[in-house]
């Protein structure tokens, strides 16, 4: 049985965590595994801190809701500051250090430091540091095989906007990429 | 089998009803079940149906009531606030034996309260949906598949019982997105309304739809006759899942997005050695009451979970009648349990029994 992915992804409203977390979903959905994906939802979505929560899991999925995470993903500060202590030892944490300079004083987990903002303005691909960040979570844990995660951008990008897929196929691969 | 795809509660919801046959919605905007009437705004147009955003939520539930008198699958959704709104319309429904769907996707309450998740509508839904002397169907979906499956059913017992059915759910269902498969379309049938005021041409009597009854003792024999069928459907159509409940000591009664929360703290219990289960009920009316009163013959006491300040409980307290202790947890005004508060509880219980 492979191990449960229960993710969290946060930050502002309009980084693109919920359809990162779509994303994300669909590649265990592809792979037949249980998935549940859950947004926040309210006032927070027009600017301030929104978050997703993502499980991906070979049983039944009780609650959706991720309270202590095994990944989580963090595009802004406030974000940071109240989820890095509810990831459960053993955990990664993956921050958009464009966005975040402060560095975590945690050993029990693994963290990285992906400059995604960054990459993404330099390379062109101004909006998707979500995937940049979403492919160094690939990278870390390998939740899913290279090919669901490349259907899961497919599924994911709406029909009426194709020309979206390989900007995002980019942005993950910056996100594998990166050391 | 069909193709799995990710679909939001709200949105699965609204497909669902399409694919039942409902070609008339009418409903009027609140969070958190707005995608739902969303959805419905973008496809019914495209399939030759009506979706009307009504003034008030008033106007859309006897909008409701004029489509069903018509004969046709109608429905309107809302989350709490407008629920109570709709209150009015929903008891002339009943009164007027008109089938008729409504989704309650609640939110926290009493009065515009707030947002997140609440179970806090039980109450309303189960024993007082409006005034008079009646019941609707209560169905409570734990899944988004289950949604999908319920929705045909809310329809097809509607009108079967001709009452209105209500699918509560909350906003965490409504909001979370899971792999579903929709039904095929075009694979339903109706069930026959002569009953119902549509055109004829003149071949019959006219059908007159109504709830107004000035003689008491119509009235009254009226009454009498809708709570025969009301028994008839307390003996057929209680509904429930249990897991673990077998050798279970301790058995945790909770629907909806409490009872996934739940399953979780019973999956932790029973790897701490703890015999717990779960009893889930999915109709809320008829409340399962027969398959509580069997539990209460093996286990030892019973937890009452649910997002309010304790409302299904005493439905479960009068289904063991005194024979077990009833114990409640709740969280209430948009706080979602968590499975490890849950798990408290249950060891709590566990060590006393």
């Amino acid at each position: 049985m492979r191990p449960d992915l229960n993710l969290l992804l946060a930050g502002f409203g309009g980084q693109g965590l919920l359809f990162g977390g779509k994303v994300v979903a669909y590649s265990g959905l592809i792979e037949g595994r249980e998935i549940s994906w859950l947004p926040s939802y309210g006032p927070e979505m027009r600017g301030g801190t929104a978050n997703c929560s993502v499980c991906i899991s070979d049983e039944p999925i009780g609650s959706p809701l991720v309270l202590t995470p095994n990944a989580l993903i963090v595009m802004n500060l406030p974000s940071l500051d109240k989820f890095i202590d509810t990831v459960v030892p053993g955990g990664i944490v993956i921050i958009d250090s464009t966005m975040i300079s402060k560095k975590v004083n945690r050993s029990d987990v693994s963290v990285f430091y992906v400059p995604a903002t960054k990459l993404c303005e330099d390379n062109d691909l101004k909006g998707l540091a979500n995937i940049v960040l979403i492919g160094k979570l690939f990278k870390s844990l390998a939740h899913c095989s290279e090919e669901a995660l490349d259907k899961a951008i497919i599924k994911s990008v709406p029909a009426s906007k194709k020309d979206l897929i390989d900007l995002n196929r980019r942005a993950l691969k910056l996100g594998i990429d990166f050391e | 089998m069909a193709e799995k795809v990710l679909m939001k509660g709200n949105e699965a919801l609204a497909e669902a009803a399409i694919c039942a046959g409902c070609r008339h919605f009418f409903g009027y905007p609140i969070t958190p079940q707005t995608e739902l009437a969303a959805y419905m705004a973008k496809v019914m147009p495209k399939i030759g149906g009506t979706y009307l955003q009504a003034e008030s939520e008033i106007a859309a539930i006897n909008m409701v009531l004029g489509a069903s008198a018509a004969g046709v699958r109608a429905m309107t959704s809302s989350s709490s606030p407008g629920i109570s709104l709709k209150s009015e319309g929903i008891s002339y429904m009943a009164g007027s034996d008109l089938p008729g769907l409504i989704i309650n996707v609640q939110r926290g309450g009493p009065g515009l309260g707030g947002i997140q998740p609440s179970q806090s509508d039980y109450w309303q839904a189960t024993k007082a949906t409006g005034h008079g002397d009646f019941q609707i169907l209560v169905f409570a979906p734990s899944t988004i598949q289950e949604m999908i499956d319920l929705v045909f059913t809310a329809f097809d017992l509607g009108d079967k019982y001709r009452m209105p059915a209500m699918i509560l759910l909350d906003g965490m269902l409504g909001q979370m997105m899971e792999p579903v498969v929709l039904p095929e379309k075009g694979k339903i049938s109706l069930t026959e309304k002569p009953w119902a005021a549509d055109g004829h041409g003149f071949k019959r009597q006219h059908n007159i739809i109504n709830s107004l009854y000035l003689d008491p003792a119509l009235l009254e024999r009226t009454n009498i006759q809708r709570f025969e069928r009301y028994a008839a459907i307390k003996e057929t159509e209680q509904r429930c899942e249990e897991y673990c409940t077998e050798d279970a000591d301790l058995v945790v009664v909770a629907f909806g997005a409490s009872s996934r929360i739940c399953r979780n703290a019973i999956v932790a219990a029973r790897a701490q050695g703890i015999k717990a289960g779960i009893l889930r009920p999915i109709t809320l009316w008829p409340f399962p009451t027969d398959a509580i009163l069997q539990l209460a013959q093996t286990a030892k006491a019973f937890l009452a979970v649910e997002m309010s300040m304790g409302q299904m409980v005493e439905d479960v307290k009068l289904a063991v009648n005194g024979a077990k202790p009833v114990r409640f947890y709740g969280r209430t005004g948009g706080i979602i349990p968590s499975p490890s508060e849950v798990l408290e509880q249950i060891k709590t219980i566990a060590g006393g029994m």
